[in-house]
């Protein structure tokens, strides 16, 4: 099965359902509270009997971590949002620590006679969007996929004349919508594909999309993520993003154009290209380290552009040493040399680094860093890197 | 002999009056055959003029049909690179090599629709391009650390098929032709691709494969290894440390799913009778073992 994108921007599922409806696709009427008071206003808004809580976090896995909750009455609406809101929600997808909730969601309760599940994303092995659906809504799609693959049905949708009439209808009838909302499903699964293409989504998934008493089909929940590369032409998505939700490194280092990830280890890595950044955490393992982080400063990188790396990856307080593996092509050895030297100098470094040049001006960069007077250990190759860094952690 | 690209190569950049174009465009004239390689620029608006002797015209046929050129080298800002491919396959090209990062992944599905059943063949976008040693150099890697020889490399990253190279090169195995296939899930040329292109080139005599996470280019091309090729191939992928869910700076390399991970390509590359490494800095010694 197509893999489901995680690694784009993304938006809150109110936002992703607000969208979603300017495409025609059906949604239980909801209203984005930021306080107790609100929540409350809304829940008098909606109407009862029923009302459903949510909190909106990026991740999911809200419902079993404690995050949606029914309320049948307004001072249930009350209770349930007071005791959300804040709360540091813990799901598979939080990490341990679980992330802070600062926004919910109220809505209307819907009466579901079935859950199914619709996800879109490029398939990297058609190189066109897929649909994937399944009667099995509800549940983790990822662990459906693995026990059961026959319950998965997918469809490419075809660049040119889009999603066909008769391949949403007959994908609506292969997952199990009652013959009288096939032609309702059929238009949301069209209005899904066209949301998906117009604002160059990278995964829209509705799970679960449930057919209701009456033989509706709406889309429960929501989820959108979207392709960093084309938000240039969305200035109304780029509006929708919550820097809560984000990592504050890896925000700062997105200004600089710097790709940083945290990791869990102690070995601080500064590295050019992703690849080359990989197989160096990778290196650190294999010579028993851990990476402190992942750190592509990019193939053409700046003097500048070393020394905000460096201050970024040393806000890390579990860092032990620093290995700096840098395959000058473009990047010339002396400038990022001179780029080490300053860091080191500005950030008045306590802990090793280890630094292995290769390419282009080498020998003027090696002697830059011979000269400085600082700290540096030299690395003649990757091995040696590693084995060098490891040792200095230890 | 090499693949895709010789001293005879006719080549137009697209994108020649820009910063990045200009400045690669001056790296591979100076590299080998480079001089009479580089043959046309393009840039819409600035025809007639000329680059360092290399003349501008407004689009790709006009270049083409001006100087004989086969291939381009596409170094146009993202929003408008896939139209630029677009282009080029529309002028029938040979070969395109994009190397530009960044491209919106709807563009990139609309001209690999637009390519089908087209003759062009595309490398990249996001990619550091192709070299044959000392003949021809097309893209942003440093000619130096390569030399002539029989070992075919095929790769996903940048820097990291420069670290294989230069493992290659201190070792004394020189290389036929280097490819780097670019780090974008949609794309053009795939390892099976350029697998079977080396299987065929008689100057290839074993091939270094790098592959990383993300994806399953690697298993496939590995299967194929299996079953046709008659030459010893070697792999490394590079995120075996690398955690679920994250993107790892490109965009094609995540885990995603539990699919794509380090550990099941280097075991399908196993069963498929590539040597494998899980040390980085390894990747020469092991293509001189295998090469017996």
């Amino acid at each position: 099965m197509p893999a489901l994108g995680d690694a784009n921007m993304k938006i809150h599922e109110y936002q992703a359902k607000e969208l979603l409806r300017r495409f025609g696709v059906p949604t239980p009427r909801g209203i984005a509270c930021f306080s107790i008071d609100e929540a409350v206003e809304a829940a008098g808004k909606l109407g009862g009997p029923v009302w459903v809580v949510k909190a909106q976090i990026h991740a999911g896995g809200r419902g079993k971590g404690g995050g949606v909750k029914l309320a049948r009455s307004i001072e249930e609406v009350r209770d349930h949002a007071s005791a959300i809101l804040g709360m540091q929600l813990k799901t598979h997808q939080t990490g341990p620590q679980g992330q802070k909730v600062r926004r919910l969601l109220v809505e209307e309760g819907a009466n579901i006679r079935k859950e199914l599940y619709v996800g879109m994303v490029v398939d990297r092995g058609s190189q066109r969007v897929v649909l994937m659906a399944s009667s099995e809504g509800g549940m983790d799609i990822e662990e459906v996929a693995a026990k059961t693959p026959e319950k998965i049905h997918k469809v490419a949708i075809d660049p040119k004349s889009g999603f066909a009439d008769r391949d949403a209808e007959s994908i609506a009838n292969d997952i199990g919508v009652p013959e009288s909302a096939i032609g309702d499903a059929r238009d949301l699964l069209k209005g899904l594909y066209r949301a998906f293409d117009e604002t160059d989504a990278s995964l829209a998934e509705i799970n679960p999309l449930i057919v209701t008493g009456d033989d509706k089909v709406v889309a429960l929940d929501a989820k959108m993520n979207f392709d960093d590369n084309a938000l240039f032409r969305h200035p109304d998505i780029v509006a929708m993003r919550d820097l809560d939700e984000e990592d504050p490194a890896e925000i700062e280092a997105s200004k600089h154009d710097l790709n940083y990830i945290q990791l869990d280890g102690n070995i601080g890595c500064l590295v050019n290209g992703a690849g080359l950044a990989m197989a160096t955490m990778d290196i650190i393992k294999l010579y028993g380290g851990n990476p402190a982080n992942f750190l592509d400063v990019g193939g053409g990188a700046s003097a500048e552009k070393v020394t905000e790396a460096f201050k970024i990856m040393l806000r890390n307080p579990s860092l032990r040493a620093i290995l700096i593996n840098i395959f000058g092509g473009i990047m010339k050895c002396d400038v990022i040399a001179e780029g080490v030297v300053t860091a080191a100098r500005q950030v008045s470094l306590k802990v090793p680094l280890v630094v292995r040049l290769e390419g282009t001006n080498v020998d003027l960069g090696k002697k830059i860093l011979a000269d400085s007077g600082l700290p540096i250990i030299s690395a003649a190759n990757m091995a040696d890197a590693a084995e060098k860094v490891v040792g200095a952690a230890a | 002999m090499s693949i895709l690209i010789n001293k005879d190569t006719r080549l137009i950049t697209q994108g020649i009056t820009g910063k990045t174009g200009q400045f690669h465009t001056h790296m591979g004239k100076e590299y080998a055959n480079g001089a009479h390689c580089y043959v046309a620029g393009v840039t819409p608006k600035k025809g007639g003029q000329n680059f360092e002797g290399i003349p501008i015209f407004e689009t790709v046929k006009e270049a083409k049909a001006a100087t004989g050129a086969t291939v381009s080298v596409i170094y146009v800002p993202p929003p408008y690179a896939a139209a630029a491919i677009d282009e080029a396959v529309e002028a029938d090209l040979d070969l395109v090599i994009c190397i530009t990062e960044g491209i919106p992944v709807r563009d990139m599905v609309r001209t690999k629709y637009r390519m089908q059943g087209r003759k062009t063949r595309l490398i990249g976008p996001n990619c550091p391009g192709i070299i044959t040693p000392d003949q021809l150099k097309i893209g942003i890697m440093p000619g130096h650390i390569h030399r002539k020889g029989p070992i075919g490399v095929v790769s996903r990253s940048g820097t990291l098929t420069y670290e294989a190279v230069g493992q290659l090169t201190a070792l004394g195995l020189g290389q036929s032709t280097c490819v780097g296939t670019g780090g974008d899930p949609v794309n053009g040329l795939k390892h099976i691709d350029v697998m079977k292109l080396f299987n065929d080139d008689p100057a290839t005599e074993g091939v270094v494969m790098v592959g990383e996470i993300g994806g399953s280019d690697e298993e496939e091309c590995a299967r194929w290894v299996k079953a046709n090729m008659k030459k010893p191939v070697v792999g490394f992928i590079a995120g075996v440390t690398a955690p679920p869910g994250k993107r790892m700076g490109h965009a094609g390399a995540i885990i995603s799913g539990g699919k794509g991970t380090a550990a099941e390509k280097l075991a399908v590359m196993e069963e498929c009778g590539i040597r494998t490494t899980r040390n980085p800095a390894e990747m020469g010694k092991l293509m001189k073992a295998a090469l017996g």
